[in-house]
């Protein structure tokens, strides 16, 4: 009780007065955002929902390609991880050591591809995609791709580790007896190893589109019309600028949405966890590292 | 100098007195002009009779720059740029409606221009020799100086040279060239200077205080002015001049002399002063002369 | 690649004042993080609400958001940030001391956002701790702070230091922001800076501020990769 009081008159003293002091709370400010006889409400709506559409675009196209590539360097780090044992002894010298040797630098590339784009800020990576591949005479046009690149380039790397840790951490049964079925390494990736390694990680997955969604405000760094940078052009072109009360109105919509993905994330989690149960297997938890990386990238 | 510019003007005069007799009368009435669309006669193969052939144009311009390119609540730009802009269209027989705005940064421009993204770039865009050697400028249509803005009520700052102490804070926008210039002025960057990505932040940061000027070209700052009466006003005069040209794609002379031609016939017949009226002129009541076209 | 050379200066004194401001924030967020973990399972239920709110909303609002928060709704409330000023530190991290507050608001913004996280990582940390350790301190009669200080967190902190280490390094790269938020000479502000205002070519500017962060996170996720593979061996 006495906390509640306590945090009560703490909100009013030290965030209401000030605020109302300056007149934050006045309807010149807040009508565009939450009075529909304002004459500007529907045009400021407007605006916002496209501003959210051209997130959840950028979003959408972002965790699928992410996905697409992410899976490709997964089970590409795993093949290599098995082509790196083996010894190529059916071959002849100089065509085992030239393969040996292939493999051997396209894992060092994918390791440092992986490391690279881990530990850049995503901000950087959108930023200089942007003016690096038209640099390079790549034109993409629209600024969307841009962006989507810059996001991918990240997420994909999250989610290749989210997958290859997933298949990894599967109990080594499971490959030995793929293989005593004689299924190649690669089937034994495709068939086995990848779905599974794709359930047990679905909740770290969608926590990844949760990152991939408030990443996608540093859109505002290239210009893409997001709706951050829409409520930008919002705040500028009113008569009384409120970017308090934008910001606050879109911060709500994004922690809603966010929310409720989230909730999703621990429910699939939930049932994930049940079925698995009633199949008898032993409760297979991702690494640490890898969901609590997923769920606090970059903003 | 100024003998030259007369016989231009009255070159175009006469030149656009031929075209109007054409398309009738489109006197008074800049948007009225549709019907003239066809009387427009150019040259073969040139960028006009491309642009008046296919009925539309792409014009380059700010999406945040308050008076001369802003996006506004519907969704298009608005400003004295764009005003320009539809003057060009209008004098190419293009309609108002089917100018195509695409955004153009500091930051793209010379490189949508070089790749025909945009047909021309209208976006307060300084013409200076570095950028001549990948595009041309026609114009300049206005010229911008840079300036400070302060509190009303704040006498201790009167020009750049106000900062050299080093107690006073300026703020500006990141990769801008008034953020460069006034750096040169600062005796300690890190105590001094802030900087972020639109204008409209700063002046929040100096209404509370956290910084005491904001500095970029007059024209903005006199949009600030305007948007709050009687709490700031400028520090001096402009420190420096930044006269803004329309790029074009490089070598396309005939087009830059279409567009110059155009400019002086807006500075005589009042186009050019409604467009300021209609847009940048809500802060500024002073119409500028337009300036003398730089037919290099 | 002579932009590396010639603007040294710039990308060293990039990457100086940007680990200033994460080592600060780290400490921030791993306080912050601290406080609302054990908001979260206390035995009051306003505190476990408010710890609840607090990660639900940083957790899923973009960082952007908060930083215009830190760098806009804190001054009209009337603050400059000015209780970091802290004597003794101000003249280590000069940057805290001066008058212009936006590397106080960075400080803020992220020790907020990360805390967030920061407590999530603790708790996972603390339910990994058997339930009967807790029982049983309870049963000997420790009160509910005693049992954290003894029994709960030391053994929390030893399985949450790895998903800890994870949210720094996220920390690092978020950091990034700051400079978009007013921080005048931070690494990756300073990289766009030489690009769009002095026309230095992209990609050896890009190669610098890349080297800058890498510098900052890669050692630290290789020292997780080692804690977590000693775990696993130890298991």
């Amino acid at each position: 009780m006495v906390t509640v009081l306590l945090l009560g008159a703490g909100a009013y003293y030290l965030v209401y007065r000030p605020l109302d002091e300056q007149g934050q709370f006045s309807m010149e400010l807040w009508g565009p955002l939450i009075d529909p006889g304002n004459e500007v409400f529907s045009l400021v709506w407007a605006r916002l929902r496209d501003g959210f559409v051209a997130t959840f675009i950028a979003a959408a196209l972002a965790i699928v390609s992410s996905l697409v590539f992410g899976t490709g360097l997964a089970v590409l780090r795993i093949q290599l991880k098995s082509l790196n044992k083996r010894r190529f002894t059916g071959l002849i010298a100089p065509l085992a050591v030239a393969l040996r040797g292939l493999s051997w630098l396209l894992t060092i590339v994918s390791r440092l591809f992986v490391e690279i784009f881990r530990g850049l800020p995503v901000v950087i990576t959108i930023f200089f995609v942007a003016s690096a591949l038209p640099e390079l005479g790549v034109d993409l046009g629209d600024i969307l791709w841009y962006l989507v690149i810059g996001l991918t380039l990240y997420n994909m790397v999250v989610i290749g580790e989210i997958l290859r840790s997933g298949m990894e951490g599967l109990p080594g049964g499971q490959r030995e007896a793929a293989e005593a079925m004689g299924l190649s390494p690669f089937q034994t990736t495709r068939m086995i190893l990848l779905p599974q390694a794709f359930r047990i990680m679905l909740p770290a997955l969608i926590s990844q589109l949760v990152v991939v969604l408030k990443d996608t405000s540093l859109g505002f760094i290239i210009s893409y019309e997001e709706v951050l940078r829409v409520s930008g052009q919002i705040i500028q072109a009113l008569p009384e600028p409120n970017p308090i009360q934008v910001y606050a109105v879109v911060g709500v919509i994004y922690i809603a949405v966010n929310y409720a993905l989230s909730k999703l994330a621990e429910y699939t989690q939930r049932r994930l966890a049940r079925g698995r149960k009633t199949a008898g297997l032993p409760p297979e938890k991702p690494p640490a590292a890898i969901t609590a990386e997923a769920e606090t990238a970059l903003n | 100098m100024r003998i030259a510019r007369l016989t231009a003007i009255a070159a175009v005069a006469v030149l656009s007195l031929g075209v109007a007799a054409c398309g009738g009368d489109d006197g008074d009435d800049s948007g009225s002009t549709g019907g003239g669309t066809e009387g427009k006669s150019f040259a073969a193969g040139s960028t006009m009779e491309r642009l008046n052939k296919a009925q539309k144009i792409i014009v380059g311009t700010k999406f945040d720059q308050p008076g001369f390119g802003l996006k506004g609540l519907d969704g298009k730009p608005a400003g004295f740029d764009v005003e320009i802009a539809k003057i060009i269209a209008d004098e190419l027989g293009v309609p108002e409606g089917n100018i195509e705005y695409i955004e153009t940064p500091s930051a793209v421009r010379e490189e949508k221009i070089e790749k025909g993204e945009a047909d021309i770039v209208v976006a307060t865009y300084t013409i200076n020799d570095k950028r001549k050697e990948r595009i041309d400028f026609a114009g300049p249509y206005y010229v911008a100086g840079q300036n400070i803005l302060v509190k009303a009520d704040d006498s201790s700052i009167t020009g750049p040279d106000s900062f050299k102490a080093g107690d006073k804070k300026v703020c500006s926008v990141q990769g801008s060239t008034p953020a460069a210039n006034i750096e040169k002025s600062l005796a300690n960057k890190a105590e001094q200077l802030v900087l972020f990505d639109v204008y409209t932040k700063c002046i929040d940061a100096l209404n509370s205080g956290q910084v005491n000027a904001v500095t970029t070209d007059n024209v903005i700052l006199l949009g600030f002015i305007a948007r709050n009466e009687g709490k700031f006003k400028l520090a001096g005069e402009n420190f420096t001049e930044e006269p803004y040209g329309i790029g074009v794609k490089k070598g396309d002379t005939a087009f830059r002399t279409f567009i110059n031609d155009t400019l002086e016939k807006a500075y005589s017949d009042g186009r050019y002063e409604k467009a300021w009226k209609d847009t940048a002129g809500k802060f500024d009541d002073q119409v500028p002369t337009g300036p003398a076209v730089n037919r290099y | 690649m002579r932009v590396l050379v010639d603007h040294f200066d710039v990308f060293a004194g990039g990457l100086w004042l940007t680990f200033q401001l994460c080592l600060l924030s780290a400490i921030g967020a791993l306080l912050l993080g601290t406080v609302a973990a054990v908001m979260r399972i206390s035995p009051i239920p306003p505190m476990r609400w408010v710890g609840a709110a607090y990660v639900t909303v940083f957790r899923n609002c973009p960082l952007t958001i908060v930083f215009f928060f830190a760098a806009f709704g804190l001054p009209a409330l009337g603050s400059n940030g000015d209780f970091l000023r802290i004597p003794g530190l101000t003249t280590i991290f000069s940057r805290l001391g001066v008058d212009i507050p936006y590397f106080r608001f960075a400080i803020i913004a992220l020790s907020v956002y990360t805390g967030a996280f920061v407590c999530e990582a603790i708790r996972s940390g603390i339910n990994a701790v058997p339930a009967g350790q807790a029982e049983a301190a309870r049963a000997i009669g420790l009160t509910f702070t005693q049992n954290l200080r003894f029994v709960v967190l030391p053994q929390a902190w030893k399985a949450a230091i790895v998903p800890l280490g994870s949210v720094i390094i996220a920390m690092i790269k978020n950091s990034a922001l700051a400079g978009f938020f007013g921080l005048v000479g931070e690494l990756s502000n300073s990289g766009v800076n030489l690009t769009s205002a002095l026309g230095e070519p992209i990609i050896p500017v890009f190669i610098g501020v890349s080297i800058g962060f890498l510098i900052m996170t890669v050692p630290l996720g290789l020292l997780i990769d080692h804690v977590e593979r000693r775990r696993a061996v130890a298991r």
